[in-house]
């Protein structure tokens, strides 16, 4: 037995003494990661002097769960898993019906999204419901919309872009400001921050047309904190960090209006109590209108020579080229679209908050909203939007967790948790499905049916 | 208008840097004919093809289309022109299906002749036809190539260039190919333009032939009179053709 290190060692050893030795190596990594971080901590005492904590039963205790569950992994879950993989390979290969929700799962979850807020006024109540829809529906909506906007740039064009969130901004100034200094009314700011966006992604798209992308990535993430920074620093007309308070609401169409004082609030127009839960409710329509629109958007660009043309692009440029495809136009268009549902989105953003500083818009945004994309699978605006319900709805949801200080004691914080969690999925979701939840692609131009081209065709990280 | 010089390339010098690839070439490619360009590796036939279309661009010499000056021409711009090209290493789009790659071919006209092209590339390819849902990068590489030829004719081109077609196909797929560039030559008329390193495959199919050697053009001829010239059996053709 002198070759002890060949890789066919795997095969021949039992699995249970495979299990071990796993176990064991699990353990003595988890040791040495985690001495420094739970092992020792170090503290304040009474007279404020730095004192280290010792923990090593819970140091212990997390060393011997991480042995234990690889030993269990390796031991006895990965046999049976791949027991079963076998048998469903021998098999016959049924192509099996997808099931009634998969088939209709666009249309069950429009209509849980436009059923959502009345299902909660009716469970708990106008002023019980403000929670749900506004700390859940609204804002992993707004995280929907930015990310379906993103898509567009990411997911469509390819073009690597870190600094979406310089777009947000520029839409949620946009309105601010001109809400707050000329008193004009969403209804129009809405285009107008749009625009203003869409202008700044063609002038981010100028100077960065000839980069892709690691170098792309890089000025795109420069250019969002250029953006924060000019917003910080220019005090006269941003108020610089302390931000813009006392933002406009959105007004009924024009017709009524939700301030309390103004002879229109709507309580008094239509006779009814007042409440606040209506300007969130409302606002939820809202923000689910402008989902709508970006997805529509979305879907009939993608059928447009445009829309071919983008995705042609993120697989080969040069011979998108060579076809005759003004690569510099395409590339400016993907940035000015992707970067008007970024502005639409921050306008939005400015009217529900009543108030904007730079501290929305640091670059932890722009990655959540990528990290998104890449989860839900690029290009597919129905497994973005399930990414963007876990991931937001996920963080929001650590809130709720208050009973968990019973089990952790009374010092427990859920929320500060929020990154390790925010991170562990991304790792679980990228290794059990690397294409993001929804990794095909769906085609489009048909002979006769509509046929999705299967995940496992695709460039990994792709749509 | 058989006879008519459709592309002129003359003196056509290109960088890579400061390294010079080609050495001022002259060539010319007549309305109706097909035209092989053949040489070894490295010699710069693909900088030749890739030059025509101004990426990389001349840094010296003219390359003229149907009277047109396209030496300083953006890619698009000349492709505009129909010129298209089948390019080496076919770059077909792996992630879309074969029939939305046919769509890319036909974007200069906006889709106006689709239907009516795709069925052409179709009688021309039927393997393709087989294809139509699967993404192009699922397809053989004899398949990508069709498709890559394919993709080219949809754009409704005056000058077709063909970036070594038959590079690791197996020999009946070569044939296939070859008999389809023949085909829309005889019976469309088609003119191309076409780089191969199967010298022998090459020279038989094309009306008239250049052999490229470090950058130069150092002969021409029929393709007849290159397939018998000994200097080129020599360089190209003995030690078994393709």
């Amino acid at each position: 037995m002198a070759a002890t290190v060949s890789p066919e060692r795997d095969v021949v050893v039992p699995p249970i003494q495979r299990a071990f030795r796993e176990g064991l190596y699990a353990g003595a990594i988890a040791l040495g990661l985690f001495v420094l971080f739970i092992g020792l901590r170090t503290d304040q005492n009474i007279s404020n002097e730095l004192i280290l904590v010792q923990r090593w039963l819970l140091l212990a205790l997390v060393v011997i769960a991480t042995a234990v569950g690889r030993f269990l992994y390796v031991g006895y879950a990965q046999p049976a898993m791949e027991r079963a993989k076998a048998e469903k390979a021998k098999a016959p290969a049924v192509v099996a019906e997808p099931g009634f929700v998969r088939q209709n799962f666009n249309k069950i979850g429009i209509v849980v999204l436009l059923l959502y807020p009345i299902a909660m006024v009716l469970a708990f109540g106008f002023q019980g419901s403000l929670k749900w829809v506004d700390n859940f529906g609204i804002q992993i909506l707004i995280y929907v919309m930015l990310a379906w906007g993103l898509n567009i740039v990411v997911g469509l064009a390819g073009l690597l872009d870190l600094g979406y969130v310089a777009f947000y901004a520029v839409g949620a100034y946009a309105y601010a400001l001109l809400g707050t200094h000329f008193g004009l009314s969403f209804w129009i700011l809405l285009p107008a921050a749009g625009c203003m966006a869409a202008f700044w992604g063609v002038m981010l798209g100028f100077p960065v047309l000839r980069l892709r992308g690691d170098y792309l990535a890089i000025v795109t993430l420069a250019f969002g904190e250029i953006i924060r920074l000019v917003i910080i620093n220019w005090r006269e007309v941003t108020n610089g960090s302390a931000g813009i308070s006392g933002i406009p609401k959105v007004s009924f169409f024009g017709l009524m209006s939700f301030n309390v004082s103004d002879p229109n609030y709507i309580a008094k127009v239509l006779h009814i109590a007042q409440s606040g839960a209506y300007y969130k409710i409302f606002l939820y329509y809202l923000i689910l209108a402008l989902c709508f629109l970006t997805a529509f958007v979305t879907i009939r660009l993608r059928r447009l020579p445009v829309g071919r043309a983008w995705e042609a692009l993120r697989e080969d440029e040069i011979a998108c080229r060579s076809l005759g495809i003004n690569t510099t136009t395409t590339k400016l268009t993907a940035f000015a679209t992707g970067a008007m549902f970024g502005g639409f989105a921050g306008s939005f953003f400015a009217a529900r908050q009543g108030f904007v500083s730079p501290e929305s818009f640091v670059f932890l945004e722009s990655a959540i909203i990528l990290a998104i994309v890449v989860l839900g699978g690029m290009g597919s605006l129905g497994g973005i939007a399930v990414a963007a319900l876990v991931m937001i709805g996920g963080t929001e949801i650590l809130r709720e967790l208050g009973f968990l200080k019973v089990v952790f004691g009374p010092d427990f914080t859920p929320e500060l948790y929020r990154m390790l969690l925010f991170g562990m999925a991304m790792v679980i979701v990228m290794l059990w499905k690397p294409r993001g939840f929804v990794g095909s692609r769906e085609p489009t131009a048909f002979l006769k049916e509509r046929r999705a081209v299967s995940g496992s065709f695709t460039k990994e990280g792709h749509g | 208008m058989a006879g008519t010089t459709l592309l002129d390339i003359k003196g056509v010098e290109t960088y890579y840097g400061n390294i010079r690839a080609l050495n001022g070439v002259n060539v010319q490619v007549n309305q109706g004919e097909i035209v092989a360009l053949i040489g070894a590796n490295g010699a710069g036939k693909s900088t030749l093809m890739m030059t025509i279309f101004g990426a990389p661009r001349a840094r010296a010499g003219t390359i003229t289309f149907a009277g047109t000056d396209i030496t300083q021409m953006p890619t698009h711009e000349i492709a505009r022109l129909r010129v298209a090209q089948s390019p080496e290493g076919r770059r077909i789009f792996p992630r879309m299906t074969v029939m939305e790659n046919l769509q890319m071919g036909a974007s200069l006209d906006n889709l106006k002749h689709y239907e009516e092209d795709v069925e052409k590339v179709f009688a021309l390819f039927p393997r393709l036809k087989e294809r139509i849902g699967q993404r192009g990068g699922t397809l053989s590489g004899g398949e990508q190539q069709m498709l890559s030829i394919g993709r080219a004719l949809m754009a409704r081109p005056k000058l077709l260039l063909l970036d070594e077609p038959s590079l690791g196909l197996a020999p009946l797929i070569v044939k296939q190919i070859f008999d389809a560039i023949r085909e829309l030559n005889k019976s469309q008329g088609l003119t191309v333009f076409l780089v191969e390193q199967n010298a022998f495959g090459a020279l038989k199919l094309a009306t008239r032939g250049y052999v490229m050697v470090n950058g130069n053009v150092t002969m021409s001829g029929t393709g007849k009179e290159l397939l018998a010239n000994p200097e080129v059996r020599a360089a190209y053709l003995e030690g078994g053709h393709h």
